[in-house]
């Protein structure tokens, strides 16, 4: 028997950012899910079951957030499931809940992430006290950099490209009503003489730290059929893991990503995904990440993606738009960055995504991943029901 | 198999909350010395409430008052109080369903011992002598044998009312590297650096693991590596980190050591920082009594080759 379609029926954000002390963890997921069910115009009682992501415990302190967010979500007498993948989780929750649907699992899923950075502290959570080791001497963007100075040394790449990325994806912010960082006064210059924090990747070439939750309500083709605003439907989602260190890692073109990319691709049928597919919503927290990224998912040959970016090709008006919403570049509620790459991507083929909507997006990609590069998380949805 | 290392690890951290308009009235009221529930749809009053309804999932804040006496619900003695809880002699966990509300609230009520505790039971709350908007004004429960209290209809509305507390959460393990590790932290205390060698790839794993992650096999071959290594790749730090006493900026390197089959991370000294480069041929710095090397300095050979290192980043 074949699979379930699966189509986003439903999709809410909370306007993220720095700091939403009006609100309680509850609060903050109930926002982003009430508005969800509001898109699909559909009530607490219609939902099957729930699924929930977020970041790791010790950012935040809540080792059960499926306990806790319960009643919040309309989840009692419904089963509940938590996910966990790190700084992928938004994505992987998503995946978890679509294939329960694509299963026949339930009819009608809501899924939800979050993340209260404002209330939780990932720098402390990264570097506990482990008795016997050398403290960590860097944090988060001293454990990315090296590898983006690797990738520069293989690639050849000019020293000007993570500063456009920051500069495209902090302007596409500006259309974005629920993105945390407006900049109206951005300029590329500003971005190139931001001080350096862990050279070669400069402050403004690092996402924020944001306060905010993301929900997709998820659906059978019958449920999809009822919806009052066309679907994205789901062509093609996986995961892959890999340690984040061993002995032939690829730090800067890990295997598990081209791996997902290539799952996706196959069940979707896309050939060459620089022709078939439209725009893409990746997880960008530094911004060389970016071409990193265009070439790890196939976008560009290897050596080659810093050119989409310096040429114009990932701009909102080029021919492979990215990170449309700002990215994570400018929105980065860890637990919740993964989901809103899904939703974004969700948004696009619906016709949904505003003042940043890609003319004519048919087929896009949402990417998350986590950990030292070490869990991926990605879909492809579409605005067509898949074949 | 000599002893694997073990240590106490507490992983403490002061976790900031802000509460949300319903647990807000519920801890200014403790703050006033006043109880609130909040009624459900179908008209129950849960104590301490909650900001949606268990059954409908509606958001609720419709507060009420209710007595600061009640009946126990249930109970378990515990004998051996520890760090953090209400109280510090033995005492009975007790579930109290206070006077006008229909759920039970878990806290700790004072009496002399088992015997003196009973399900259905009369109890009231001792307030804490200072109250500051938390559970904790609430010192415990006492039994009590008077009429229940009549609350006073106190609306929930507060001025200057609670928006966030600060819950301090702790744990404590006992943290062991295991045997693998511990043999190389073992060896690094003579200044030698020994990892293990995978008997399916052959690569070389620093610091072990006792087992190679991408075969999945068990390793137990011990090959000392380095002491000389390259520079891989690096970035130059330009944030001090707290706890960390380190100027800025520094160089934080990966190293692969010659021998290993992967790098290991530190950081770069003996040169300046904007002239350190990938291939750069280093060396461990020690001081005395560190469990570590304290930096890796140059060693004044030729950079290695791009090709000799490309695998490793």
């Amino acid at each position: 028997m074949s699979k379930e379609p699966v189509a986003v029926v439903g999709i809410g954000q909370t306007k993220h950012v720095a700091a939403r002390r009006d609100v309680s963890i509850a609060g903050l997921v109930r926002e982003a899910a009430g508005r969800a069910l509001g898109d699909a115009e559909l009530t607490w009682a219609d939902i099957d079951a729930v699924v929930i992501g977020k970041a790791p415990d010790f950012f935040e302190g809540v080792m059960m957030p499926e306990l806790y967010l319960a009643d919040a979500l309309g989840a009692v007498g419904k089963p509940m499931l938590r996910v966990h993948t790190a700084g992928s989780v938004g994505g992987s929750t998503a995946l978890v809940a679509a294939n329960l649907v694509a299963a026949r699992v339930h009819g009608t899923v809501l899924t939800v992430a979050f993340e209260k950075q404002s209330e939780s502290n990932a720098m402390w959570g990264l570097s506990l006290p482990i008795p016997f080791q050398q403290p960590l001497l860097a944090g988060a963007g001293g454990f990315f950099a090296p590898h983006v100075r690797a990738y520069m040394r293989r690639t050849g790449a000019p020293d000007t490209v993570g500063s456009l990325v920051a500069y495209k994806d902090r302007r596409n912010a500006l259309k974005n009503p629920y993105a945390h960082l407006h900049e109206h006064d951005i300029t590329l210059e500003k971005v190139q003489a931001s001080p350096m924090l862990w050279d070669p990747i400069r402050y403004s070439e690092t996402c924020p730290s944001s306060d905010g939750a993301c929900a997709m309500v998820l659906t059978d083709r019958s449920g999809a059929a009822r919806a009052p605003r066309p679907p994205a439907w789901m062509l093609g989602g996986a995961m892959r893991s890999e340690p984040t260190l061993f002995a032939g890692k690829d730090a800067v073109s890990p295997q598990a990503g081209k791996d997902c990319a290539a799952d996706v691709y196959r069940q979707a049928g896309i050939a060459d995904p620089r022709r078939d597919i439209d725009a893409v919503e990746m997880y960008v927290p530094f911004s060389w990440y970016e071409p990193m990224w265009l070439e790890n998912l196939g976008f560009a040959a290897e050596g080659e993606g810093w050119k989409l970016t310096e040429s114009g090709v990932t701009e909102l008006d080029g021919d492979l738009p990215v990170n449309m919403s700002g990215g994570v570049l400018s929105t980065n509620p860890i637990g919740a960055s993964g989901m809103i790459r899904f939703a974004e991507a969700a948004l696009q083929v619906r016709g949904q995504a505003g003042e940043h909507q890609v003319e004519g997006a048919r087929r896009v990609l949402g990417h998350a991943y986590g950990g030292g590069s070490q869990f991926f998380s990605m879909w492809l949805v579409g605005s067509e029901p898949p074949d | 198999m000599p002893e694997v290392l073990k240590a106490p690890l507490a992983v403490e951290f002061p976790f900031t909350r802000s509460v949300g308009p319903v647990q807000s009235a519920f801890l200014t009221g403790l703050r006033e010395r006043v109880v609130l529930g909040v009624k459900t749809v179908d008209g129950r009053v849960l104590v301490p409430p909650v900001e949606y309804d268990p059954v409908t999932a509606e958001e609720i804040h419709d507060l009420v008052e209710v007595a600061p006496t009640g009946t126990v619900t249930t109970w378990a003695w515990n004998d051996e109080p520890r760090r953090g809880q209400p109280l510090d002699t033995p005492f009975a966990w007790v579930l109290v369903r206070l006077d006008g509300a229909d759920t039970a609230l878990l806290h700790a009520l004072d009496a002399p011992g088992p015997d003196a505790v009973h399900t259905g039971m009369r109890v009231r709350v001792r307030w804490a002598e200072a109250c500051e908007g938390a559970i904790t004004d609430i010192a415990c429960f006492e039994p009590y044998d008077g009429e229940p209290a009549q609350p006073a209809g106190h609306s929930g509305q507060f001025t200057d009312a609670i928006s966030g507390i600060v819950a301090p959460a702790r744990l404590d393990y006992t943290y062991s590297p295991g045997r693998a590790q511990t043999a190389y932290i073992r060896a690094l205390s003579e200044r030698r650096t020994v990892g293990e060698r995978c008997p399916s790839c052959r690569k070389v794993y620093v610091p072990p693991r006792g087992a190679c992650p991408t075969c999945g096999v068990a390793t137990s071959e011990q090959v000392e590596v380095g002491p000389r290594g390259t520079v891989t790749t690096y970035c130059i730090v330009n944030i001090k980190a707290k706890n960390l006493d380190i100027e800025v900026p520094y160089v934080y390197a990966h190293i692969a050591l010659d021998g290993a089959g992967l790098a290991l991370h530190g950081r770069i000294g003996g040169i300046p920082y904007d002239q350190v480069r990938m291939g750069l041929r280093v060396e461990p710095a020690w001081t005395e009594g560190a469990r570590y090397p304290d930096h890796y300095r140059p060693t004044g050979e030729p950079d290695a080759e791009y090709d000799t290192y490309k695998e490793l980043l």
